[in-house]
């Protein structure tokens, strides 16, 4: 093509950078959402409680991943430090992702069970009381900060619209579930269990029975984060990318 | 297109964005949001009565000559956003080195405030930059007065707003969370709103040209702003809770989410500090140097090998992770082949100094510009050679990356602002020179020290980080808990803190420089000062 020409153009010229700028993402992002095994079918994921997603919030709101990653690659070094590799499927609920590109601290991915309740609530608060030499930022002030539920049914309607597979009653109860997945005595759990199978943990996180904080929810969250996939009973086959 | 019918359109949209910031502050709860809110409505209001003042005014006789108001304030915004962004990026330097200077509050941590950070220098400094420069440009290259009275000044108000809802909402925790990506869906419509303004303007311009051809700067400025639009659009598709709170949910998940915000994270970087700088290289670079662009047929080889090749590179973020091998191994590979024309251009550049080296030594401003390309070049290796999938387990997730990126951003587009904005401001004021070229040589070489420590202390604390997580005893066991890596960092840290304030102190010197050049006396007309040239009426 004469390049004289088009430069007389300036219509043609912004339309040819469109055409020309558009094709990578047609190649490489569209495929994405119609080839099948780009997610694998595994047993086990399921939405986040509402508890959990006001703790992923809240993780999203302070920054983590400006210094923490959730994408476990696979690599021998990776693997046998934080865990199995991370599978498409335990972030197919993810909105956004949270896979970081530093890690400035350990990666997430899999920190649910790692530590106690107790350990998180010591360590976010004084990072360096618990971990000598530690640089992150403490997070007292979650703990004195009571936990806003009102919007979380918004939220799991939002979320519900663009994929998320809540039921109806499961919104319109997202502020008591949360409450209840942080009642000391698990008095509920049965009905929590039937709602959003049995991963759910259920008891108080932060070590204030009498108040939900975002301590709380944080904790929580922290606490399921990859722990939902049954990885022992991984079939390859599943895996086939 | 009508004067009433552009005015109309004008207002329609200042109309809505005031009603946007007048919901916001009406229903939504919380301070930050609340005080958007009010930023909104008070900045479209002013906006809409300017409109409708405009209006009602007898149809104003356009001077014939350049627009350069609007320019000038572009050149402030970008050396106030540069000195705040710059002073913020080293404070959070100084909190890994110090951990305690976090304070351990919700505004003052560190995760708060780094996208506070990135978004001062990408967008503040670096966009603005981009606009200024842009606006001298294309009426200079087309010999034509902006289109528009009004339009610029919308553009560039607009954009400024953007960039000071999202820096001030990150301390109050109003953020996506996506990197570089991180204001809310009411800032990114605001920038969407100003970004069709943006391009009506420059095509518009670009219209009213003199000259046949289309220059070359001009098709960098055009990728910019064309990429920039369709990557904002795509990446921030999000479904908001509600009015009353600013959050909301990007509608991609997972992995599909994660490759849609590499594309857009790596092509920010490749169509805002890459092309939109190319374009400001390519005219002030000949300008300073008065020599002529070495190779036409290179800058059109240059210019289509970025525009197809940096979009398919994004990948190249997310090697061995959970996105499928292919687009893996597809983005590796177009990030190789992005060396040939990202050096092309290097070459180009390089080679126009041809005949003028002795103004490298005596004029700091082109010493910026070569050194500027120095580091293009440099990081656009670096760049290709961290994408390969064994080269990325050692340099992922660790400081290497920080310091590839601010080799390109201290190095490479700071360095072109600089030389370029030192160029131009004595141009646009009108003044006989800059106030001091000793000022100028100083900030020169902080700048350059400031970043070879900086950049030198990142290599350091990223490979020895990585080989330290790789490092294993004979049994079997890793050698180093992770802590034992963090211990490492330390004295590295310090290194990149006192880089950056180097750096700072630098740009300090700078800003008083333009400052004293700004205040410093007119030069006389002497009548050989190139204007528009007449053109039909429309």
């Amino acid at each position: 093509m004469d390049h004289a020409k088009l430069e007389r153009h300036g219509v043609a010229f912004a339309f040819a950078i469109l055409g020309v700028a558009s094709l990578g993402g047609l190649f490489e992002i569209a495929p994405l959402f119609t080839i099948e095994n780009t997610v694998e079918r595994v047993q086990g994921m399921r939405p986040y409680t509402p508890l959990e997603l006001a703790g992923r919030d809240i993780y999203v709101r302070e920054g983590c991943y400006a210094c923490h990653s959730q994408m476990i690659r696979t690599l021998r070094s990776d693997v046998e430090r934080y865990g199995h590799f991370s599978l498409a499927a335990e972030s197919m609920y993810d909105h956004p992702h949270q896979w970081g590109s530093k890690r400035t601290g350990p990666d997430l991915a899999r920190i649910g069970g790692k530590y106690s309740d107790d350990w998180h609530v010591a360590h976010l608060s004084a990072p360096r009381d618990t971990v000598p030499g530690s640089v992150m930022p403490g997070y007292g002030f979650l703990a004195e900060a009571r936990l806003n539920t009102e919007t979380l049914p918004q939220s799991l309607a939002a979320l519900a619209r663009i994929g998320v597979p809540y039921t109806s009653e499961q919104i319109t109860g997202a502020a008591r579930d949360a409450v209840r997945q942080a009642d000391a005595e698990a008095e509920y759990e049965d009905d929590l269990w039937d709602s959003y199978g049995h991963t759910v943990q259920i008891r108080d996180f932060d070590g204030d029975p009498d108040r939900l904080t975002e301590m709380d929810a944080l904790v929580a969250y922290l606490q399921m984060l990859g722990s939902l996939v049954d990885l022992e009973n991984l079939r390859l086959e599943d895996l086939n990318q | 297109m009508t004067r009433d019918l552009q005015l109309l359109i004008l207002a329609l949209a200042t109309f809505v964005v005031f009603v946007m910031g007048a919901a916001i502050l009406g229903l939504g709860r919380g301070t930050g949001y609340v005080l958007h809110g009010w930023l909104i409505a008070a900045a479209a209001g002013w906006g809409l009565l300017k409109v409708i003042g405009h209006w009602s005014d007898p149809e104003p006789v356009v001077p014939f000559e350049y627009q350069d108001r609007v320019i000038k304030v572009g050149v402030l915004a970008c050396f106030a956003w540069g000195v705040f962004g710059f002073t913020i990026g080293d404070v959070l330097a100084w909190q890994l080195a110090i951990p305690d200077l976090n304070g351990d509050m919700a505004g003052s941590n560190f995760g708060r405030i780094r996208p506070m950070h990135t978004t001062a220098v990408i967008f503040g400094f670096g966009g603005n930059a981009l606009i200024a420069t842009s606006f001298y440009v294309v009426q200079r290259t087309s010999r034509a007065r902006l289109a528009g009275e009004l339009l610029p000044w919308f553009v560039l108000g607009g954009y400024n707003l953007f960039v000071v809802l999202a820096v001030s909402g990150y301390p109050f925790g109003i953020t996506q969370s996506k990197e570089y990506a991180e204001p809310e869906w009411y800032a990114d419509l605001i920038l969407l709103v100003t970004w069709v303004g943006y391009f009506t303007l420059y095509m518009r311009t670009l219209a009213r040209r003199v000259e046949p051809h289309i220059y070359v700067a001009n098709w960098y400025y055009l990728g910019f702003i064309v990429v920039i639009a369709m990557l904002h659009v795509v990446n921030n598709l999000a479904v908001p809770v509600s009015i009353s709170v600013p959050k909301s949910y990007p509608i991609f998940a997972g992995v599909q989410d994660a490759m849609t915000q590499w594309w857009y994270g790596h092509n920010a970087v490749g169509f805002l500090l890459t092309a939109g700088f190319l374009g400001m290289m390519y005219y002030f670079l000949p300008k300073a140097a008065e020599r002529p662009i070495y190779s036409y047929r290179m800058s059109i080889l240059g210019f289509w090998g970025i525009t197809f090749l940096y979009l398919w590179a994004g990948s190249h973020h997310l090697h061995y992770t959970a996105l499928p091998d292919w687009v893996q191994y597809l983005g590796m590979t177009m990030s190789i082949i992005l060396l040939v024309p990202s050096w092309g251009t290097v070459f180009n550049g390089l080679l126009t100094l041809n005949g003028a080296w002795d103004k490298v030594r005596t004029d700091p401003a082109l010493r910026f510009m070569m050194v500027a390309i120095l580091f293009y070049g440099l990081t656009t290796f670096e760049g290709s050679f961290m994408a390969l999938r064994s080269v990325n387990t050692l340099s992922h997730y660790t400081d290497w990356t920080v310091g590839h990126v601010h080799a390109g951003a201290l190095g490479w587009v700071a360095f072109m602002t600089f030389g370029s904005m030192y160029k131009m401001v004595p141009w646009v004021w009108k003044r006989d020179g800059i106030y001091s070229l000793r000022l100028e040589a100083w900030h020169f070489w902080l700048a350059l020290s400031g970043t070879l420590i900086y950049v030198g202390a990142m290599w350091n604390s990223g490979i020895t980080q990585s080989l330290m997580w790789q490092t294993y005893e004979p049994s079997g066991v890793f050698t180093y808990a992770f802590i034992d890596t963090v211990d490492a960092m330390i004295p590295y840290y310090w290194m990149r803190a006192i880089g950056g304030l180097l750096y700072l102190i630098g740009a300090l010197i700078g800003a008083y420089n333009i400052a004293m050049t700004v205040r410093g006396a007119r030069r006389p007309e002497d009548g050989t000062e190139a204007g528009p040239l007449a053109q039909p009426a429309e």
